[in-house]
């Protein structure tokens, strides 16, 4: 995989320490040191990305190699961070992997990360395949070091998910950090030093653009004297590779995989060409390189309408466009009409899910209080993690998602232009030590209106488990103080704080009604561990007694659990797919659902 | 020539596995492999996809529409949401068991019974059986998707070592224990590695 590759070539290159926040299609980078070298290297789950680029920037400035690794939108997060340390600088080395999403298969955003390199001034490396990953990350870890300046690696989905056969090799580069050297203001960040050390950041973007034009990652392939040429970066190089392979037409190559842009092999790849199709994934980074230095050469691609903007370049659709713009024919596949209009598939939470009793809960009683008319409208605030399915039906429970952390924050400013609405943010335990608890401090400070639901599954439940701040364990497996949610929130000065089973459903509807009726932020925690860390959950799986159940649909309807259908005319329980949480017992009106009798 | 071989199914059926044990018994048999496939949200009861391409050398890990040589259905419906991945010479090999869209659990659409009888028709060559009552009836229906590995096994160069040495560094030992024997369910390995 993709990610492996990623963590073996950090660990050749000798990385002192590696902190990430969990995040498709980056996760099993950390995943992966955390198995392999979880006793030669520090490893942590930090509590967000700001956190993890900023103790790999101390631990660069103590002369450690130094990996961090995100998703693309993590870092956002992050830039804060990532703007100033360039400027100051480190001294050993530091390499922040954040990892695109075209698509997107599971983001927020289509955001390209090379353009943070261009507007922070860092270098970029972009690979193409595993096997580039995996030697390019020591070149990265190489030039940060050379160049005491933090570099960004960006891989993208299909590559850090994608599997290829490469060959290890073993030259480990030994780790000796020397430690931190005070250096009168190096490390401290003025508005003077800022503009020294931009002079000398600009004059490095073309040192860096010389170098890179001889690095071997950058390849330019030309025979003869061909008029048309291609340029690409990233997973469409082999894209492009595969649909050259059958054509005969003289076309020059050009592969571009780090920037600041290699000027002067791009020149080279220009000279004589009359015409150049540009192949890359997001934003038209290559293209508008080429453009600025294309003389007469006329540069197509994103801008001219070639290619797509947005979305997800696959090796069809590019085979097209070279074809295309070679003036050969393309012959689609023979293949048949497009079905019908199919029944999708969207994602769904698992059965015996903790989120879904939460959000019956929640459901199930706001209804009540709409209708007794305590309230006329409630909205709920969603956020990141499993729980933004409670967007799709019939759960409904999810009205805004924005970003990590949002939920909390957002609902605050929704209730300050509606105030009689009943605001609700739902918010899962690991987002909560991401960005929550900035908001709720916000909330408590400003004496907002909102409630609160923290969804504790006791894990990172979306990206495959990671531990949290809220375990009591560390990435490598250490105990670590656990941080009480309950606690904390009372610390902080929440008017109401609950903590409630999320399966007990009539204490958790309670316990919302209840918190409805106080003003000022209150909290109701929803405690259920998710059901993939939870394997050996004992309960009892239940049947449908088909003479009683009416056929109501109602525990299908509200519940939504794959492992609920309808069957002849009554409910039915997959014991295959049900994984025992009695939520559908609790909200059949018939009674019909019952414990399986094991003892005949 | 580069050979494309596309699972597909349901999150949870083990596309996901099945695509690393046909990856590593390619490999174990001497070619080029790639392999990609979609993590994340897209899991938990969503369609889930898997592509392997073998060949003497491989560049691209996805593969381009209309160039199945095989597609793996590990639900009964879910081949046709990747009918452009296919041609006139794909190889369908289908699994018979359903698992319903939540839509048509709730009684809002219908499962597409005639659009699968038709488009199967379609394929080159077909293949049909209930992998899940296979599996089931050898040890579990979480195994079904090595019984349709054994259906694919008689058409790829693969020796029987090769498939069992990827079963075993797939599965812990009693898993594995359940899984050579779903794999050795549907037929033969190809012996004749000279012809392909």
């Amino acid at each position: 995989m993709g990610n492996v590759a990623i963590a073996l070539g950090a660990l050749r290159s000798g990385i002192d320490f590696a902190s990430g926040y969990a995040g498709t299609p980056s996760t099993e980078i950390l995943e992966t040191l955390i198995k392999i070298a979880p006793d030669r290297v520090y490893i942590e789950w930090s509590a967000n990305e700001k956190a993890a680029l900023e103790t790999a920037a101390g631990a660069a400035l103590a002369g450690g190699f130094a990996l961090v690794t995100m998703k693309q939108v993590g870092l956002n997060v992050a830039s804060d961070p990532l703007m100033s340390l360039n400027y100051i600088g480190i001294k050993g080395a530091l390499v922040v992997v954040a990892a695109d999403d075209p698509g997107p298969s599971s983001s927020q955003t289509e955001q390209d990360t090379r353009i943070y390199g261009k507007f922070a001034n860092i270098a970029v490396f972009d690979p193409s395949t595993p096997e580039e990953a995996y030697q390019m990350i020591s070149d990265a870890f190489a030039f940060s070091h050379r160049f005491a300046r933090p570099v960004i690696f960006r891989p993208a989905t299909r590559l850090c998910h994608g599997y290829g056969v490469m060959e290890r090799s073993d030259d480990l580069r030994k780790s000796e950090p020397e430690g931190f050297t005070k250096d009168g203001g190096k490390w401290v960040i003025f508005p003077r030093l800022a503009y020294q050390n931009h002079i000398k950041l600009e004059a490095e973007q073309e040192e860096l653009s010389e170098i890179f034009s001889e690095y071997w990652g950058n390849i330019l392939i030309k025979e003869g004297t061909p008029k048309r040429g291609i340029a690409c970066g990233g997973i469409c190089y082999p894209y492009i590779q595969e649909a050259l392979r059958d054509i005969k037409e003289p076309c020059a190559l050009l592969k571009v995989s780090t920037f600041p842009f290699p000027k002067k092999l791009a020149v080279e790849f220009l000279n004589g060409l009359e015409e150049v199709l540009t192949v890359e994934e997001l934003d038209p980074y290559i293209e508008e390189e080429l453009a600025l230095l294309a003389g007469g050469v006329r540069i197509r691609g994103k801008m001219s309408g070639d290619l797509p903007k947005a979305g997800e370049y696959l090796p069809g659709m590019v085979k097209e466009a070279v074809c295309k713009f070679l003036g050969l024919p393309f012959e689609r596949a023979n293949a048949p009409k497009p079905p019908p209009q199919l029944p999708v598939r969207p994602p769904v939470l698992c059965a015996g899910c903790p989120h879904r009793a939460s959000f019956y809960a929640v459901k199930s009683a706001v209804r009540q209080l709409l209708r007794k008319g305590t309230f006329k409208k409630a909205v709920f605030s969603g956020d990141i993690g499993c729980y933004t399915l409670g967007n799709t039906e019939p759960l409904d429970i999810v009205d805004t998602c924005l970003c990590m952390g949002a939920g909390i924050t957002m609902a605050q400013g929704l209730n300050r232009i509606e105030k009689e609405a009943l605001n609700f943010a739902f918010i899962g335990d690991s987002t909560f030590f991401h960005t929550g608890i900035t908001g709720i401090i916000n909330a408590v400070y400003n004496s907002s209106n909102i409630v609160v639901a923290i969804l504790d599954n006791s894990t990172t439940a979306m990206t495959g488990g990671q531990p949290h701040p809220g375990i009591g364990r560390t990435a490598r497996g250490g105990c670590s103080p656990k941080i009480d949610i309950v606690e904390l929130l009372k610390v902080l000065g929440v008017n109401y704080v609950k903590s409630v089973s999320a399966f007990d459903i009539p204490a958790a509807q309670n316990a919302v009604k209840e918190a409805a009726t106080y003003s000022g932020v209150r909290a109701v925690i929803f405690v259920g561990r998710c059901v993939a860390i939870e394997k050996d959950r004992r309960g009892v799986i239940r049947q449908v007694d088909t003479d009683i159940c009416t056929g109501c649909k109602l525990c299908v309807i509200r519940l939504g659990c794959p492992a609920l259908t309808m069957k002849d005319g009554h409910a039915s329980i997959d014991g295959g797919l049900c994984f025992p949480c009695s939520l559908c017992a609790s909200v059949c009106p018939s009674e019909a659902i019952k414990e399986v009798n094991y003892e005949n | 020539m580069t050979t494309s071989i596309l699972l597909a199914g349901v999150g949870g059926q083990g596309v996901v596995v099945a695509g690393d044990v046909l990856a590593k018994a390619l490999l174990y048999s001497g070619f080029d492999v790639k392999k990609s496939e979609i993590h994340g949200m897209a899991q938990r009861g969503g369609s889930v996809f898997s592509h392997v391409r073998f060949g003497e050398k491989v560049y691209s890990p996805v593969i381009p529409t209309g160039s199945a040589d095989f597609i793996v259905s590990f639900e009964n419906m879910e081949f046709l949401r990747y009918l452009e991945y296919t041609n006139n010479k794909t190889v369908l090999i289908l699994n018979t068991a359903r698992i319903l869209p939540p839509s048509v659990n709730m009684g809002e659409e219908k499962y597409p019974e005639e659009a699968v009888e038709e488009y199967k028709g379609y394929f080159a060559s077909f293949e049909e059986l209930n992998a899940d009552s296979v599996a089931e009836s050898l040890g579990s229906r979480k195994a079904a998707g090595t019984v349709l590995l054994s259906v694919l096994s008689k058409y790829l160069p693969v020796k029987q070592e090769a498939w069992e040495a990827a079963i075993r560094s797939a599965f812990s030992e009693k898993i594995a224990e359940l899984n050579l024997k779903c794999l050795k369910s549907m037929g033969k390995y190809y012996e004749d590695n000279q012809s392909l």
